[in-house]
């Protein structure tokens, strides 16, 4: 069973092929890698999988049933949940808040739970509050749920991007450059963090540029360049693929 | 912006109770005390404030808690005012003699029925004017919805021919008043052995429907639907990865704020028992956006003190200006009117430059780790 399978994706902007045939397999509770040079097309094909964008061609399987990211609501709602580049939190609601937005999708409270507030509603509300704090302790962001996110540091509120995304309780957690912008010390921390992750059973897509962070904690990669795979498998595979150096190291003219 | 999570509990619950009871106590006196020192005059600028609230907290909904720019929101009250005054005056029978054959008894409509109605249809027209809108943002949003309470007082004032629906610029008059259970709302009411003037019953009125609104403001905000739309507000496309199905939640926001609107306008058609196009002009629109901005978006006790201010100190200005003027230079240089403008943009201008987030806005505080 693989849990994603993208087969044969393909987009172009104007005369740009930014994703030419590309095909990869996510297993269940991998942390699977997307790497590759600037313009190789890695956060095309994250917006492609996340629903952003439409593909020009190409299959999606997710959990071996066709699935095609057609909204991006819809895809939150089918398993897949991100974080942004950028990190975009809800800047002037609370820590908390945050995160229970992000059990929207799984909670079903409208209009009328709202206002009568009755037992069921108020049931849900309860277990999306519940459910909040836990990810919140699993981020190692509890102490600051009454922050406002804005007011959080940096390393924290990429935390927060990640609790939010695990409220949607997803399949698959889908990371655009999870590491930007971080130190060392954050870097490895946030390591630990994916790992725990994992290990919870979670399954997970990144995009990093960081290739000390891909090669630590990754099981498997695949890596693009000018919008086509040119190498995947397990790291130390990629690690001494010719053509992986190649478009890393010059003879390239994105290199 | 706020939440219930981010208000501490500062003062002891002890000086809460007595504060809020005193508030209450406050409340209940208010008309007694307006009515006493500067006689009905008051009272009744005090209802149409209170009526005030009611337009502001309804479209704090669309833009304090969703972000919503909506400068036309006067068509609301103006769709509820009017359907109150076709429901419930004798404009309709004498347009239409014909009508009287099944009417012998002229077109009386109940309030419990108009006012329900009212809130019906004012959000029927928040759907219409929200659904074309939904792509919009910012300023472009501001723009349509302002086209669209402009459309609506013009229909107001020209469907009068080929078909006379609403008398056009001459309004509806001879409304019908309000009466519940029995009890007039006009004149000078005889309740339990007292004299009540009509304003107080309609102060009390307005009081409970406004603590009833509020209710449903507190109750929508904490909650799922209320979390939903402060995260439109924050961020559209995050909330829309978020699995949030924006446009449903933007159209909710415009059918809830207008609802109040509708109401609020029913029952001022029933206060002032006459309607005309004149009383929802962009202005009208643009001083209830004043109040909810003012007041500080979002956090109902700000968009509440918001709409007392801008509705009791130009009264205030209108009934003092000339006295005082009179008093320190013996003669009247500045209109009352001019002043009041003058003042109204001075006050927007200084708290958009010293408190840009409003008088009154929700607070943050930190909890300590």
């Amino acid at each position: 069973m693989t849990l994603l399978t993208i087969r044969d994706l393909s987009k172009r902007f104007g005369g740009v092929q930014a994703v030419d045939n590309v095909s990869l397999s996510i297993q269940p509770g991998e942390i699977y890698g997307l790497i590759g040079p600037n313009g190789a097309g890695k956060t095309t094909c994250f917006n492609l999988i996340t629903g952003l964008y439409r593909a020009d061609s190409g299959h999606f399987a997710l959990n071996d049933t066709p699935y095609s990211p057609r909204n991006v609501e819809k895809v939150t709602r089918a398993g897949i949940a991100r974080t942004f580049q950028n990190v975009r939190l809800f800047n002037e609601m609370s820590v908390l808040e945050n995160v229970m937005v992000g059990r929207h999708v799984r909670t079903h409270n409208g209009l009328w739970a709202a206002l009568s507030r009755h037992r069921r509603a108020r049931q849900e509300e309860a277990q999306t509050r519940e459910l909040a704090w836990h990810w919140l302790e699993f981020t190692g962001i509890a102490p600051f749920a009454h922050y406002r996110a804005c007011d959080l540091a940096y390393g924290h509120q990429r935390r927060l991007e990640i609790a939010r995304a695990l409220a949607t309780e997803p399949l698959l957690l889908a990371l655009d450059e999870p590491a930007a912008g971080m130190n060392a010390a954050e870097k490895v921390a946030l390591g630990e963090l994916l790992q725990r992750i994992r290990n919870s059973g979670k399954t997970l897509l990144m995009i990093e540029h960081d290739v000390k962070l891909v090669m630590g904690i990754c099981d498997r990669l695949t890596v693009l360049d000018n919008g086509k795979v040119i190498a995947s498998g397990s790291p130390q595979s990629v690690r001494s693929d010719g053509n992986v150096i190649a478009a890393w190291l010059g003879g390239h003219k994105h290199g | 912006m706020t939440t219930s999570l981010l208000h501490t509990a500062a003062p002891s619950s002890r000086r809460l109770h007595a504060g809020l009871a005193l508030f209450i106590i406050a409340v209940i006196i208010a008309p007694m005390v307006a009515g006493s020192v500067g006689g009905n005059y008051w009272v009744r600028i005090i209802d149409l404030a209170l009526l005030y609230i009611m337009l502001a907290l309804g479209l704090n909904i669309v833009v304090g808690f969703t972000g919503l720019l909506d400068m036309g929101f006067i068509a609301f009250y103006a769709v509820g005012a009017y359907l109150a005054a076709l429901l419930a005056s004798p404009h309709l029978l004498s347009a239409y003699p014909l009508l009287q054959v099944w009417l012998p008894e002229g077109l009386h409509t109940s309030y419990w029925l108009i006012v329900p109605a009212a809130a019906l249809l004012s959000a029927l027209c928040g759907i219409l004017l929200g659904a074309p809108t939904l792509k919009l943002r910012g300023d472009y949003l501001a723009i349509v919805t302002l086209g669209f309470g402009e459309i609506i007082r013009i229909l107001m004032r020209n469907l009068d021919r080929p078909i006379n629906i609403t008398n056009g610029a001459k309004g509806i008059s001879g409304v019908d008043t309000l009466s519940l259970f029995g009890v007039k709302f006009s004149g000078v009411q005889h309740l339990f052995g007292l004299k009540i003037p009509s304003l107080w019953l309609w102060y009390y009125l307005l009081v409970l429907m406004i603590v009833l609104i509020i209710a449903i403001c507190l109750r929508l905000q904490h909650s799922r639907v209320g979390r939903a739309w402060h995260a439109i507000r924050e961020d559209e496309d995050v909330a829309r990865a978020m699995g949030i199905h924006v446009r449903n939640y933007k159209l909710l926001a415009f059918a809830m704020g207008a609802s109040f609107g509708g109401v609020a306008g029913a029952l001022f058609a029933a206060f002032q028992g006459f309607v005309s196009p004149e009383s929802f002009t962009l202005q009208e629109s643009i001083a209830v956006l004043a109040m909810v901005v003012l007041g500080g978006m979002g956090h109902i006790p700000g968009v509440i003190l918001g709409a007392v201010l801008l509705t009791g100190l130009p009264e205030l200005l209108r009934s003092q200006a000339v006295p005082v003027q009179q008093a320190l230079f013996g003669s009247v240089l500045i209109d009352p009117e001019i002043l009041r403008q003058l003042f109204y943009g001075l006050a927007l201008v200084l708290v958009m430059l010293l408190r840009p987030a409003g008088l009154w806005p929700a607070r943050h505080t930190e909890v300590k780790v």
